[in-house]
């Protein structure tokens, strides 16, 4: 039966080609190809990885969500755990807002970091293309977290589609952070960052029924951290239950499509404290 | 014990030709001395034919529309010789360096290695050849019979031990470069073969023509022994062309940087080195106004029309395509600013990348293409802005550098060669996320409102908010003695805006407009003012 269907597809596409159609231009249109596993890299935040499964290599990640709701703590988490796998990243950074300060504390591997500061979206998208082009990087992330959402908007799609076929049959992971998603069905994984509460070891008090801010004094209060939600807007690893399981590595069965987690700053690691 | 002489017939002719190659395929003449009292020294086989002959004077060679006219070049010759060194020390670790046409190998125990005599010729003319030089070589058992051979015998010849004499036989008298003197003396006496001379008595050649009669009977017998001069080898590499025409666009310079970045990559790889460092060092044509006596204004190293550019590279490597596209893009980067008249390309050498990669460890971009990425995204982004960022030893809020980014292999080659003041990494603990902080690059000026000295209302960018949680002041200080010395009070504050947007609104949409926020302000006490350094995200 099997080959009666391979000699009837054969027999197809070669009349095709005669004819100058779609299998002129593409060699066998109609061949089934095997879908490749997903592998994933963990992100370093737990709940994230329980959610998602991790980051999918040679898929195009999108992060987004508005500032302080956490993206800049979940791309620098998944930096930091990619250079301690001693892997070589890469951070196109389109409005120079990285600090290496912070991204130390946080674990990040400097030196195994090229950072590209770019002055504007034309610039981060050509360094970028050009990132993807010379491939072996672990990880390449695109900030456009602070770019203005209609700016980012006007990026064509052709633009991401180049992006995720360059990345694609490659060990890369190629995240994304934006304010909003914008490269739709290019993106493999897409994650929405909403920030819930801060954390304060110590609330400035108010005075009374006032409600004005007693005058601060040192040691006063102290930022503990902030928990933000993480939304599952798109995985194309989760709808094809192609979960990628590893050894020593348990998950869930009843994921849903939402997670809390919760970042605590480092004041060792944040310049003169 | 067997040596070989490698000789290049017509040098000066060579040295030009391989500096441009579409010459050899012409008539060639090349000239020397004062204008007008130019002369023909050189030429080659198509000029000659043509009626060329060397002691013409410039005017006469004009006459042949069809032949090239070029000056003999010292710089030329220079970087021919070099690379004819290079090609001896490709084969033996010791070679003599006879004259500048003409070197001579010892190639003792070089038979396991290459195989035999003849495959050593024939392995050195292939060298010579990809270096662009087309050369006699002779094989002997002593050094002035090897010597002979290769300025007598064109093509490879292997000269059997015991066998010199008959081989030498058949060159002139000539070949074994006596005196004028001798040379009339002995074409008086109608002796004109080496075979003639080596059949006539010592004792009374002796006799009538003293010690350099003995010294050319044992040359022509193929019996002269002497010791081999050995010459240190040579770590530098460079290649010089000087240029009739000043050349001021890209396209064309490219052109001439990969001619010499050719030459400079056979010399690399006869020698099997690579390139550590490309340096590119251009004489610049001076405009009218500036070409009067600067010479004398200015030292050499420090005048105006001198370009010079370094590549460092972070692998060796020999692959002149690559280093030609990394010239191009650092050039276009830095133009140099006026036409070029002499480009002077050096190679600081080492001994290529002879390690091979982990076959479990993580993959890493190919350094030699990364180097190139990396100049091409320097070309989109500036050149200080890509690169491995580096924190630095102060207390300033936000400082750091920029390094050259380095893959963990040359990274811990790099530590292990330095002082270890590098800072390592801290260890990550996985059971906290750190807040992550996102900078405003040049800080945001902001409106504050305080009351009893803490912020209460903020407005920046457009964005108008209530302070719900305040914590500072934070008081920094430094660098007092140094020109830009900061005093700050830092603020860490937790902000609900405002939902209507204002002029200036840095959110397009309400959707990605912060319902609140926590940022970083700091009132600056020498600026006077506040500002926004960034916020956490």
């Amino acid at each position: 039966m099997s080959s009666k269907t391979s000699a009837l597809r054969l027999q197809v596409e070669s009349s095709l080609a005669r004819r100058g159609g779609l299998a002129a231009r593409v060699a066998s249109p109609f061949q089934y190809r095997d879908r490749p596993i997903v592998e994933t890299a963990p992100t370093g935040i737990p709940p994230i990885d329980l959610l998602t499964g991790g980051l999918p290599r040679g898929s195009l990640t999108e992060i987004y969500g508005p500032p302080c709701s956490g993206r800049t703590s979940l791309l620098v988490s998944a930096l930091a755990s990619r250079t301690a796998a001693s892997e070589v990243c890469a951070l196109v950074d389109a409005r120079d807002a990285f600090d290496p300060q912070s991204a130390e504390a946080a674990g990040v591997r400097l030196q195994q970091l090229l950072w590209v500061r770019c002055r504007n979206v034309d610039q981060a998208l050509r360094s970028t293309d050009l990132l993807i082009q010379g491939g072996g990087f672990g990880m390449i992330a695109l900030d456009l977290g602070d770019t203005p959402a209609r700016v980012v908007r006007y990026v064509p799609l052709q633009v991401w589609f180049r992006f995720r076929r360059a990345v694609e049959r490659t060990p890369t992971i190629f995240l994304v952070v934006e304010q909003e998603s914008n490269a739709k069905t290019c993106a493999s994984l897409v994650l929405s960052l909403h920030a819930q509460e801060a954390r304060w070891a110590r609330t400035s008090e108010r005075a009374g029924n006032s409600g004005q801010l007693l005058p601060p004094h040192s040691p006063g209060c102290l930022l503990d951290g902030q928990r933000s939600l993480a939304e599952t807007i798109r995985s194309h690893a989760k709808r094809e239950g192609m979960w990628l399981h590893k050894p020593n590595t348990i998950f869930a069965d009843d994921r849903g499509d939402d997670a809390d987690f919760e970042t605590a700053v480092v004041w060792g690691g944040l310049g003169p404290r | 014990m067997a040596f070989a002489s490698i000789f290049v017939p017509n040098f000066p002719v060579q040295a030009v030709v391989r500096a441009e190659p579409a010459l050899g395929e012409r008539a060639l003449a090349l000239i020397e001395g004062n204008p007008p009292l130019c002369s023909v020294v050189a030429v080659n086989e198509k000029a000659a034919q043509m009626g060329i002959e060397i002691g013409m004077t410039k005017t006469d060679a004009e006459q042949f529309a069809s032949a090239e006219i070029r000056p003999r070049s010292s710089a030329q010759e220079k970087a021919a010789h070099a690379a004819l060194l290079d090609i001896g020390w490709s084969v033996s670790p010791q070679i003599e360096d006879t004259a500048q046409d003409t070197i001579v190998l010892d190639l003792a125990g070089l038979v396991s290695l290459f195989g035999a005599e003849k495959d050593i010729g024939t392995h050195l003319g292939e060298r010579s050849a990809a270096c662009g030089l087309h050369v006699n070589a002779a094989i002997a058992s002593n050094i002035e019979t090897a010597l002979i051979a290769a300025r007598g015998f064109a093509g490879i010849t292997v000269i059997p031990a015991g066998e010199e004499s008959q081989y030498l036989s058949r060159l002139p008298i000539s070949a074994l470069s006596p005196s004028d003197e001798t040379a009339e003396t002995m074409s008086r006496w109608g002796v004109a073969a080496c075979s003639d001379l080596a059949k006539l008595p010592i004792l009374d050649l002796s006799e009538r023509l003293g010690q350099e009669g003995v010294r050319l009977h044992a040359l022509a017998r193929g019996a002269s022994e002497r010791a081999l001069v050995i010459a240190e080898p040579a770590h530098s590499f460079e290649e010089e062309m000087e240029l009739d025409d000043a050349v001021e666009e890209l396209d064309p310079l490219s052109f001439l940087l990969g001619r010499l970045l050719d030459q400079l990559c056979a010399r690399l790889t006869a020698r099997s080195l690579g390139a550590a460092a490309i340096r590119v060092r251009f004489e610049l044509q001076p405009s009218f106004e500036d070409a009067v006596d600067i010479r004398e204004a200015f030292p050499a190293e420090k005048r105006p029309g001198l370009y010079e550019k370094e590549i460092q590279l972070p692998v060796p490597a020999r692959d002149s395509k690559m280093l030609l596209k990394l010239l191009r893009l650092r050039l276009q980067l830095n133009p140099p600013g006026a036409p070029i008249r002499k480009i002077t390309l050096a190679a600081d050498s080492a001994r290529p990348r002879a390690t091979q990669g982990g076959l479990f460890l993580p993959s890493f971009p190919d350094l030699e293409k990364l180097e190139l990425t990396i100049a091409r995204i320097a070309h989109v982004v500036g050149e200080g802005n890509v690169g491995s960022p580096s924190l630095t030893d102060t207390y300033r809020p936000g400082d750091f550098q920029m390094r050259r980014f380095l893959t963990p292999r040359e990274a811990v080659k790099t530590d292990r060669g330095s002082d270890g003041a590098g800072t390592p990494s801290k260890q990550r603990d996985n059971s906290t996320v750190t807040t992550s902080f996102r900078v405003f690059r040049p800080a945001v000026p902001a409106k504050l409102d305080l009351h009893a000295g803490c912020p209460t209302r903020v407005a920046f960018q457009g964005l108008r908010g209530e302070v719900i949680a305040a914590s500072g002041p934070w008081r920094t200080s430094g660098d007092w003695w140094r020109e830009d010395p900061w005093q700050q009070d830092e603020w860490d504050l937790e902000i609900h805006f405002q939902s209507a947007p204002e002029p200036g609104d840095r959110f397009s949409s309400t959707e990605s407009r912060p319902n609140s926020g926590i940022y970083r302000f700091y009132y600056d006490s020498l600026r006077r003012g506040w500002f926004v350094r960034g916020v956490y995200d």
